[in-house]
């Protein structure tokens, strides 16, 4: 975990409709805004939606986005069979997959970028919901990268769904952490 | 100002348009801008103001026309099938020279075509559209801070000039997530209140009429010609356009909204491979930013256009070089966004085809 | 699959999956519209015209001829059709926007000309395919995106009623209300269906079912719910009625 942080990231995150990839890409956004970096989301709108895989694009830099859209991403975080099959020829050597490995069940062929797997459906149960999963990801995601602090992350959360459901938050954010924790060591 | 909040385009540009000072705004719902009618439907009543969802776009832009007549700032915002119902509307308000601002959230076409972002309206939004001779002024963002910005802009060109100002985005921009700070509500000095013309009851006054016609051909040219002189000064005045890495290029990519943003990517992928590229980037579609691209012929090796389309703009582009260094175009349609590497190979190959 | 075979897909649907959401009674009504032309053996000699909204596959799932006509327009492309070829069948399946919106001035004159033609009518009170936006036949106080504070007759004015206002038009030769909440229900909208097209193969003229349906995923519903809700909200404002029959009694 000595490597140098670097800040320019485009991430793309994919997975079921319902997994919650939008709001792990939201999420992020959010805490990169926080840390007054430059940051995009977009999202995968329209029929694709409806069927297969979800995906958003998030682009973080320390100076101005140009392309919001994203061939060759830095990383990719997969969050079903799908998404690893669709994204993982597009990391750009160096860079970074992360696997929810509750359900995938394969692993990827590339030689040439980092591997991180996590069990967040498990992570996630422990902790007393699935639903949290997305959460679990993100804090290992942010663990990987350091591309933002978790502490920007615990407060774009707290905006997001603090005020609401208090509730919901005090599980989001021992997910994030729980998922930090998961990728110590790999 | 404020500090920067995220918002997705569609809503960045109706909360701005509220900012500009729009008071009336009428639509009809249509993917990908539906976020736009739903915004301005929940935040209009909110701050007083009026929110109608007409029956149809062909309804919704004579309510524009009727609200213009009245000197109100009015909008409606749409996406390409619904800008092509508008047509005939659009035709009569700018015949009629009444300030309005439309928005087209620019999907894959033609007829129904897809909800994907696309840049196949340029013929529509700079050309005409509608019948007649008339000029739309149109701008067109590349990230969502100069949308926002834009809609101030926007309805201060309608009502300098009298003339209805068309905002070209896309699917992409109007679902794009990024942080904006939206400028604060402008006060209401500084919306002109066009006493002169506008249709409020004669009271004491002469009465005021407005149309889009003249049944004398002479008459009606003398109108015509009054309004290209409007369109003149436009054009002297109005042009707006961003320079990218201009100073030492070797080409010249010139690529609006979207595309333009996608663009610097590109570049930045083609320097690293020693092409030294740049871009010049059209906000302003109408008036075209002619005279930096003539300019630029002068001094690179090629001007490139790049189009979420067939290849629209590349004939303004074309006209502003005039044959004095190659122009290739390279374009995706039906919804596809060319990515920066498809555009650095298209790129790559354009440019060992010429050294 | 094992067992016997209670009943097998008709014959003027294609093996095309479905792609609307669960609960949804299109899919009851695109059945019954393929039966009816199974049993009337319309399906070889019949062109669809469907709309945009939900159902701008439908041509996907009927194995029929079709088209999809601009929003709203799907009568006048369906004119189109039958005046230049008067010997088939040509129906029309829209929904409220497309139909009592975008589409009226078209719907009023076609069935005005008493065009010899069938629409299907699917009136779910709300925009469907972009999302649940307000649709004219949103009813007084129903919250949609674009009228979030629920729909005030002030300003948004009332629920339109299609089939009252086709009423007073004599080209019209069969128009019924029906909808698709339970089993009684779905047969007497087959019936509907029925003479509608028996009124087009007749030349009586113009000929429109308007079935009250629903729309669980716009309504925030589940699909049980919302046919609770349907027979609660939706009939009370839309009664069920036969308003013109020039058709009489069909075996
Ligand atoms: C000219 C034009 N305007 C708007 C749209 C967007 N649009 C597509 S479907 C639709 C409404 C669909 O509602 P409805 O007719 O009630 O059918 P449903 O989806 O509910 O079955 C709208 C507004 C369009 N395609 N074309
Ligand atoms: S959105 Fe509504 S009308 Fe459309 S398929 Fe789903 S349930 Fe049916
Ligand atoms: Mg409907």
């Amino acid at each position: 975990m000595n490597r140098p942080v670097q800040k320019y990231h485009s991430t793309i995150i994919s997975g079921f409709g319902g997994q919650g990839v939008m709001l792990i890409g939201q999420t992020l956004t959010s805490a990169a805004m926080m840390e007054k970096l430059y940051v995009t989301w977009i999202p995968s709108y329209g029929p694709e939606m409806r069927g297969g895989t979800a995906n958003c694009t998030v682009v973080i830099d320390e100076t101005p986005i140009g392309s919001p859209v994203i061939d060759r991403p830095t990383d990719v975080i997969a969050m079903n069979i799908p998404s690893l099959l669709k994204f993982e020829k597009t990391i750009l050597p160096g860079g970074t997959l992360l696997l929810n490995t509750s359900v995938i069940d394969r692993e990827p062929t590339r030689a040439d970028i980092r591997v991180y797997r996590v069990n967040a459906g498990e992570i996630a149960g422990k902790i007393g919901s699935d639903k949290v999963a997305n959460m679990v990801i993100l804090g290992a995601f942010v663990g990987i990268t350091r591309v933002v602090s978790l502490e920007s992350v615990r407060l774009a959360l707290e905006k997001k769904i603090g005020e609401k459901r208090p509730e919901l938050l005090a599980m989001n954010l021992q997910a994030l952490k729980a998922g930090e924790n998961a990728i110590a060591g790999q | 100002m404020a500090e920067k909040i995220l918002l997705k385009g569609n809503e960045a540009m109706a909360e701005a348009a509220l900012r500009a000072g729009c008071q009336v705004y009428f639509g009809y719902p249509i993917t990908p801008q539906s976020e736009l009618i739903e915004y301005m439907a929940k935040r209009m009543p909110e701050i007083g103001r009026t929110f109608l969802q007409a029956e149809s776009e062909v309804a919704a832009v004579n309510m524009i026309y009727g609200a213009a007549c009245t000197g109100t700032r009015v909008m409606t915002s749409t996406s390409s099938p619904g800008f092509s119902l508008m047509m005939e509307g659009v035709s009569y308000i700018a015949g009629a020279n009444l300030p309005a601002v439309f928005i087209n959230v620019v999907r894959g076409g033609p007829g129904l075509g897809d909800i994907q972002p696309a840049q196949s309206d340029y013929f529509q939004g700079t050309k005409g559209g509608g019948h007649g001779d008339y000029r739309l002024i149109v701008l067109s963002p590349a990230t969502i801070q100069e949308a926002v910005n834009m809609m101030f802009d926007a309805f201060d060109l309608a009502d300098r000039y009298r003339n209805p100002v068309l905002i070209i985005a896309d699917g992409l921009l109007g679902q794009m997530m990024e942080p904006v700070e939206l400028p604060d509500f402008i006060t209401p000095d500084r919306i002109p209140n066009h006493e002169g013309w506008a249709l409020r009851g004669k009271g004491s006054r002469e009465q005021h009429t407005i149309t889009s016609f003249d049944l004398d051909p002479v008459k009606l040219e003398e109108m015509n010609l009054k309004n290209y002189e409007t369109y003149q000064k436009i054009q002297e005045n109005e042009v707006r356009y961003e320079e990218y890495l201009m100073d030492d290029a070797e080409v010249a990519f010139v690529a609006y909204g979207t595309m333009g943003r996608i663009l610097k990517t590109t570049i930045r992928l083609a320097r690293e491979a020693g092409i030294k590229a740049g871009l010049i980037r059209p906000i302003s579609l109408w008036p075209f930013p002619e005279k930096p691209i003539r300019e630029a012929a002068e001094k690179v090796k090629m001007v490139m256009s790049v189009e979420m389309s067939m290849g629209q703009m590349v004939e303004d582009v074309r006209l502003a070089v005039s044959g004095k260094v190659p122009t290739p175009f390279y374009g995706r349609t039906g919804g596809i966004v060319p990515t920066p590497t498809e555009v650095f190979e298209a790129l790559k190959r354009e440019w060992e085809a010429l050294v | 699959m094992k067992g016997i075979v209670a009943f097998k897909r008709p014959d003027a649907l294609t093996s095309k999956e479905f792609t609307y959401c669960p609960g949804c009674l299109h899919g009851v009504a695109h059945r019954l519209v393929a039966e009816i032309l199974d049993e009337m053996k319309l399906t070889d000699q019949t062109i669809m015209v469907a709309p945009v909204g939900c159902s701008v596959f439908a041509y996907e799932f009927f194995d029929v001829d079709g088209t999809v006509a601009p929003h709203g327009r799907a009568t006048a492309v369906a004119t189109g059709i039958k005046r230049s070829l008067p010997d088939r069948v040509v129906f029309t399946y829209q929904g409220d926007g497309d139909l009592a919106a975008i589409g009226t001035a078209e719907t009023i004159h076609t069935a005005n000309r008493g065009e010899k033609i069938t629409t299907i009518f699917i009136n779910n009170a709300i925009y469907g395919m972009t999302g649940g936006q307000m649709a004219p036949t949103s009813l007084v106080g129903m919250k949609t995106t674009t009228s979030p504070y629920g729909r005030k007759a002030d300003s948004e004015g009332y629920p339109i009623h299609v089939c009252e206002l086709l009423q007073n038009l004599n080209g019209v030769a069969y128009l019924e209300r029906v909808t698709l909440l339970t089993p009684r229900d779905i047969i007497t909208a087959k019936k509907a269906i029925k003479k509608a097209f028996t009124a087009q193969v007749r030349g009586l003229g113009y000929s429109l079912v308007e079935i009250v349906s629903t729309c669980p995923t716009n309504w925030g519903l589940s699909p049980v719910e919302s046919l609770e809700w349907a027979k609660q909200k939706m009939l009370p404002e839309f009664p069920l009625k036969v308003f013109i029959d020039k058709v009489g009694d069909v075996k």
